[in-house]
C-alpha cells in the first residue's frame, strides 16, 4: 500500500473500553432526571378498531398521575411516508397500537392507571398478511391509501426517488434467453432485529414551543429533522444522543416513542420518561419488512443474465416510515449484485394490521435478494451453472452502473471485487465442495452436508450529506463535534483515529463532543455502512480544514508558506528543515482554531460481501446446524482490525443469517397477536451453538477515501440467509423456498411430516 | 422494573428493613414506598440500578432471558431482574462496578482482557457478560473453552461478540496460571 499510518488499521482499544467493562459508561435508561414523570402507554387490544369512546377520569383521578392523552387531547402531530399516521389516532391499526398515554410519577402508578382508562372498541376486519390485504374487498388500514396500497417514493431521496427498475427491453431480453424461470418466493418471518437495549426517550418541553429530547437513536440529528416535520414545523427541537445499546438499523425509527414523551412533557411541563418494555420493544416497534416477489429472469448458458421481469411486494406492516426508501435502496442493490441489461421490476408497498416494519440493516437489499436469489437458484440449476460463478460474473464491475435511490443512472468507478470473491472462495474450498444442485457435499449416515453461497453490495457507502468541526487546542489537543451516537460500531472511535492521523496527534489527545443537535453541525447518522466513507471523510476534511489554518497562522510566524509546514505531536515544522518549529502552544488560550469538514453524497462506489455457509441437516430431525460460515470482503483499508472483526461476525445476529435458520415473528393469524414477543420464546443463538466463521479481507485502496476505506459493517448479514436456503437445499436434495427452515419445513420437504402448518405463510 | 404490579392498598406495611453488601458497601434500606426505600416487589437489578444508582448493570428482557443484569451473589452470577431485593438479607453482592481493585483502582484481568481484545460492539450486555465470566473463573480458574460457553450460554449477544468475548475469558485465564 505504501502508506505507513500511524493508528490506521492498527489495533487499538475502543475510547470508550474502559467505560463499557467497568458500566461506567451511560446508556440512555442509565441518564437522571430532576423532577422526572414516567410516561406509559395503553396499547390495543385488537388489530383493527374504531376508538368509539374513552374515559379517562378514573384514571385522572388516581393519586400521583399527571396527564393522561387520548387522540382527542393532542395537536395534529402525523409522521410516516406519506405522513399520515398520527401520533394517537381514533382509529387503531394493529394489536399494540397507541391509544392513550399517561404520565405519573412513577412507572407502576402510570402502569396502574393504564388499566383504569375505559375504552370502547368497534372492531373491525383486519388484513394480516399480503394475501388478504390485496384482495379486492379488503378491509382498508388506511381511507387514504386505497387496496392497502402505500404510494411509493420518499420526500428525503428527491422528486425522481426509484420507485421500480425499468431499462432495456424486456422481451427482447427474454427472446436472447437459453433459459427462463418464474415463480414467486418471500422472505415473509419478519425477524427482529432485536438489540439488546430496548427504545426510549425523555422530554422536556420549554414554553412555548421548545423541546429537548434524549433518546436511543445513534442519529440524533435526523431525529431533529423527523420529529420537525412531524410536529408540523412548529416546535423548535434539541436532540441528545447517549451510548446506545445496539441498532441494527432499528433505532432511527424512534419518532414515535419520542413524540410520546414529547406530549406528556407538553402537558405537564416536567421531563417524562417513555422507555418501551421488551415485549413493547418485540410487538411494536420496528420488524423487518415482509418481502415477496413474483418474477421471471432469463439468462443465458454462460450465466449472462438477460431478463428480469416482476413485480416485490413488500408489506410494511401499519405504517411506513422508511419503507418507500428501503424499495429504492433494495431495487438499486439488486442491479448491483444483478448486472442485466433488461429490467422490469415494479413494487407495491402494502399496509396490513400488524406491527410495522421498518429499517433493519440490510435496508430493502437483504429482503429483496432473500427473495430473488431463490429465482435465480432455479435459472442457475436449469442452465447447470455454478451459483459462485454466477453470482461472481454478475457483479458490478468497474465500467458497470445501476439506478440508485434518486433515480439516477450512476456509472460504477469503484473496485473489481471478483478477486475477493476468488479469495473467500479459496478459503471456503467452494470448487472442492461444490457436487452440483440438489446435491449434498457429504453425507454421514442420517446427516447430510450442504453449501451455499451470497452475495450483497450496497452504494450507500457514500450516501447522504455529512459535517463535522475539528477545534484545534493550544496544547496539542483537538475535539471533534459530531453528531453520531455510538451504537457498538465503534465507528466514533475510529473517528478519532482519522482525526489524530491527519493531525498527527497522539490518539488520547483527540476528544468529542456528545451527539447534541443544538451543539454539533448537520449528521446524518450511522446508518447503511456509510460510516467509514461518508462521515469518516467529514470528519477528515474538518481536521484538514483546522490544519490548513493553523498553517495559515503559523507560516508568517516561520517566515514560509503554509503550504511548506508540516505537524506532528503539537509542534508545526518546516518541511526539510525540521530545525523551524512552532508549538500549537503559539496560538495562546485565548484563539481557537475550527475545522469545518462536510461530505457531499457520492454513490459510484458500492461495498461488496459475498458468503460462504456450509449446513449440515439432520433428516431423522430436521435440525439445520450452521458449520461454517465464510465472509469475503474488500474494505479498501481497515480502519481497526478488530472491530471490523467484530461487525463481521455479527452477520449470524440482528435477524441476519439466523433468520434463515430459526429467527422469526410468529403473528397467530386469526388475531393479529404476535405469539413471541419475549426473548424466550423469540429465539436467538447461543454461545452453545457458534459456527465456525473465517473472514477473508482485502485491502485494494480505493483511491477517493483520505485512508482508501469503505464501510463493510451493514452488509455483513444480508447475503447469508439465502446463501443458508441454498445449501440446506442441496443439502436434502430438494428445494426449500420458506424462511426459516425449521426442523417441520426440513421434514415435510423430505416428505417426512404431513402438510398441516403452523402459523406458516402462505 | 418491578417484578409485578403491586396492588396499592391503605393497609400499612409493618416496618422492617434488608440488610445486604453491595461491593464491599453494607446497605440497609426500609421495606417501603418512599423514595430510597425497598417495595416488595422491587427486583435486585432495579434496587441497583435506581435506588443505589448502581446503572452498570443492565436491563434488557427484565425476565430472566437474556443475561444482561447478571451480577455475583454470594459467589454465584445470578440474573438481579429474577431476585427480589426483600430476599437478599445477609447477601454479598458485587457488580461490575465493583470488579476493579477498590484500593488502587486498577482493572480486574477480566475487564483488561475484555479491553484487548475489542470483546464487546455495543457493550449493552458486557457487565453481564463479565460478571458471568468472573464468577465461572472464581468457581474453575482455567476452565476449558466448552466451559466458558457453557457458562455464558445464557447470556444475550446481538452483535456477536461472542468470539472476542472468549477469546478474553481464555487470555483472563492464561493469565492467571
Amino acid at each position: 500500500m505504501g502508506d505507513n499510518y500511524r493508528y490506521i488499521g492498527k489495533p487499538t482499544p475502543r475510547s470508550d473500553a474502559a467505560g463499557i467493562v467497568t458500566g461506567a459508561v451511560l446508556y440512555f435508561d442509565d441518564l437522571k432526571f430532576q423532577n422526572l414523570l414516567h410516561g406509559k402507554v395503553l396499547r390495543s387490544p385488537h388489530a383493527h378498531a374504531l376508538v368509539k369512546r374513552i374515559d379517562k377520569s378514573k384514571a385522572e383521578a388516581l393519586p400521583g398521575v399527571k396527564a393522561v392523552l387520548t387522540w382527542e387531547d393532542i395537536p395534529d402531530w402525523k409522521g410516516g411516508t406519506p405522513r399520515t399516521l398520527r401520533v394517537l389516532d381514533k382509529k387503531v391499526r394493529y394489536m399494540g397500537d397507541a391509544v392513550a398515554l399517561v404520565a405519573a410519577t412513577s412507572e407502576t402508578i402510570a402502569e396502574e392507571a393504564l388499566d383504569l382508562i375505559d375504552v370502547e372498541y368497534e372492531v373491525l376486519p383486519a388484513v394480516f398478511d399480503l394475501d388478504s390485504a390485496l384482495k379486492p374487498d379488503a378491509p382498508l388500514v388506511y381511507d387514504e391509501f386505497p387496496g392497502n396500497i402505500i404510494p411509493g417514493g420518499t420526500i428525503i431521496y428527491g422528486p425522481n426517488c426509484l420507485k421500480g427498475v425499468v431499462r432495456g427491453d424486456v422481451d427482447k431480453g427474454f427472446a436472447e434467453a437459453d433459459v427462463i424461470t418464474e415463480g414467486t418466493f418471500g422472505y415473509e418471518n419478519i425477524p427482529n432485529a432485536l438489540p439488546a437495549e430496548s427504545v426510549g426517550a425523555v422530554a422536556l418541553w420549554e414554553e412555548p414551543n421548545r423541546v429537548t429530547v434524549w433518546g436511543t437513536s445513534q442519529a440524533p440529528y435526523m431525529d431533529k429533522v423527523t420529529l420537525f416535520h412531524v410536529f408540523n414545523r412548529q416546535v423548535e427541537i434539541r436532540t441528545i444522543g447517549n451510548h446506545v445499546g445496539g441498532s441494527f438499523g432499528t433505532k432511527i425509527m424512534c419518532w414515535q416513542v419520542q413524540a410520546y414523551a414529547v406530549l406528556l412533557s407538553r402537558a405537564t411541563g416536567r421531563p417524562v420518561k417513555v422507555m418501551f418494555t421488551k415485549e413493547e420493544h418485540m410487538a411494536a416497534f420496528t420488524l423487518r419488512v415482509g418481502s415477496r416477489i413474483h418474477a421471471r429472469v432469463g439468462m443465458k448458458k454462460d450465466g449472462t443474465l438477460t431478463a428480469i421481469q416482476g413485480t416485490w411486494y413488500v408489506d410494511t406492516g401499519y405504517y411506513s416510515f422508511t419503507t418507500q426508501a428501503q424499495v429504492a435502496v433494495g431495487s438499486g442493490e439488486l442491479m448491483i449484485m444483478a448486472q442485466c441489461p433488461n429490467w422490469d421490476l415494479k413494487n407495491i408497498v402494502v399496509a396490513t394490521n400488524r406491527n410495522a416494519s421498518g429499517s433493519t440493516r440490510g435496508f430493502g437489499g437483504q429482503e429483496l435478494k432473500c427473495s430473488f436469489i431463490p429465482l435465480l437458484c432455479l435459472a442457475m440449476q436449469k442452465a447447470g451453472l455454478d451459483p459462485f460463478d454466477v453470482l461472481k460474473k454478475n457483479y458490478v464491475k468497474p465500467g458497470g452502473g445501476y439506478y440508485w435511490r434518486d433515480g439516477q443512472w450512476y456509472q460504477y468507478r469503484g473496485i473489481d471485487y471478483s478477486t475477493a470473491m476468488d479469495k473467500g472462495a479459496e478459503k471456503f474450498g467452494w470448487k472442492k465442495k461444490w457436487k452440483g444442485w440438489l446435491t449434498p457435499t457429504a453425507v454421514n449416515g442420517s446427516k447430510r452436508i450442504g453449501i451455499g453461497v451470497g452475495v450483497h453490495g450496497n452504494a450507500d457507502v457514500g450516501e447522504d450529506a455529512a459535517e463535522a468541526y475539528v477545534q484545534l487546542g493550544y496544547n496539542g489537543t483537538a475535539t471533534i463535534f459530531l453528531c453520531v451516537a455510538e451504537h457498538g460500531t465503534g465507528q466514533k472511535s475510529n473517528y478519532a483515529k482519522m482525526a489524530a492521523e491527519v493531525l498527527q496527534i497522539p490518539l488520547e489527545r483527540i476528544s468529542m463532543t456528545p451527539a447534541d443537535s443544538l451543539v454539533t453541525p448537520f449528521e446524518f447518522g450511522p446508518v447503511g455502512s456509510r460510516g467509514t466513507y461518508a462521515i469518516g471523510s467529514a470528519v477528515i476534511n474538518a481536521a484538514e480544514d483546522g490544519k490548513r489554518k493553523l498553517f495559515e497562522f503559523a507560516a508568517p510566524k516561520l517566515g514560509v508558506h503554509p503550504e511548506d509546514l508540516e505537524t506532528a505531536d503539537g509542534i508545526v515544522f518546516v518541511k526539510g528543515h525540521p530545525e523551524k518549529t512552532l508549538k500549537w502552544r503559539a496560538l495562546g488560550n485565548d484563539r481557537t482554531i475550527l475545522g469545518y469538514g462536510r461530505f457531499e453524497p457520492d454513490f459510484t462506489l458500492c461495498n461488496c460481501m459475498m458468503s460462504f455457509v456450509e449446513v449440515e441437516v439432520d433428516t431423522e430431525t430436521g435440525k439445520v446446524t450452521l458449520l461454517r460460515v465464510v465472509l469475503a470482503t474488500d474494505v479498501g483499508q481497515i480502519i481497526d482490525p478488530l472491530g471490523l472483526e467484530g461487525q463481521l461476525n455479527g452477520c449470524i445476529g440482528s435477524a441476519g443469517i439466523d433468520s434463515a435458520i430459526f429467527e422469526e415473528t410468529i403473528l397467530n393469524p386469526a388475531s393479529g397477536h404476535i405469539l413471541n414477543a419475549n426473548m424466550i420464546d423469540y429465539k436467538w443463538r447461543t454461545f452453545s451453538e457458534l459456527p465456525t466463521i473465517e473472514h477473508v479481507v482485502l485491502e485494494t485502496p480505493i483511491p477517493t477515501h483520505r485512508f482508501h476505506a469503505v464501510g463493510v459493517g451493514e452488509v455483513a448479514t444480508s447475503p447469508g440467509p439465502s446463501a443458508v436456503l441454498m445449501a440446506v437445499s442441496n443439502a436434502v436434495g430438494t428445494w426449500l423456498y420458506e424462511y426459516p427452515v425449521t426442523p417441520q419445513r426440513v421434514l415435510r420437504a423430505l416428505g417426512k411430516v404431513g402438510n398441516a402448518k403452523r402459523g406458516d405463510t402462505k | 422494573m418491578k417484578a409485578n404490579k403491586a396492588k396499592r392498598g391503605t393497609r400499612s406495611v409493618p416496618q422492617r428493613n434488608v440488610g445486604f453488601t453491595v461491593n464491599g458497601e453494607y446497605h440497609q434500606l426500609n421495606v417501603g414506598r418512599e423514595v430510597g426505600e425497598i417495595a416488595p416487589s422491587d427486583t435486585l437489578a432495579w434496587t441497583l440500578r435506581e435506588t443505589l444508582g448502581l446503572t452498570g448493570t443492565k436491563i434488557s428482557c427484565d425476565s430472566g432471558a437474556c443475561g444482561c443484569c447478571t451480577v455475583i451473589m454470594d459467589g454465584n452470577a445470578v440474573l438481579s431482574c429474577k431476585v427480589l431485593t426483600i430476599e437478599c438479607q445477609g447477601k454479598t453482592i458485587t457488580t461490575i462496578e465493583g470488579l476493579k481493585d477498590p484500593k488502587t483502582g486498577a482493572l480486574d484481568p477480566l475487564q483488561r482482557a475484555f479491553i484487548d481484545h475489542t470483546a464487546f460492539q455495543c457493550g449493552y450486555c458486557t457487565p453481564g457478560m463479565i460478571m458471568t465470566a468472573k464468577a465461572l473463573l472464581n468457581e474453575n480458574p482455567h476452565p476449558t473453552e466448552g466451559e466458558v460457553k457453557e457458562a455464558l450460554s445464557g447470556n444475550f449477544c446481538r452483535c456477536i461478540s461472542h468470539y472476542q468475548v472468549i477469546e478474553a475469558v481464555m487470555a483472563a485465564t492464561d493469565e492467571g496460571k
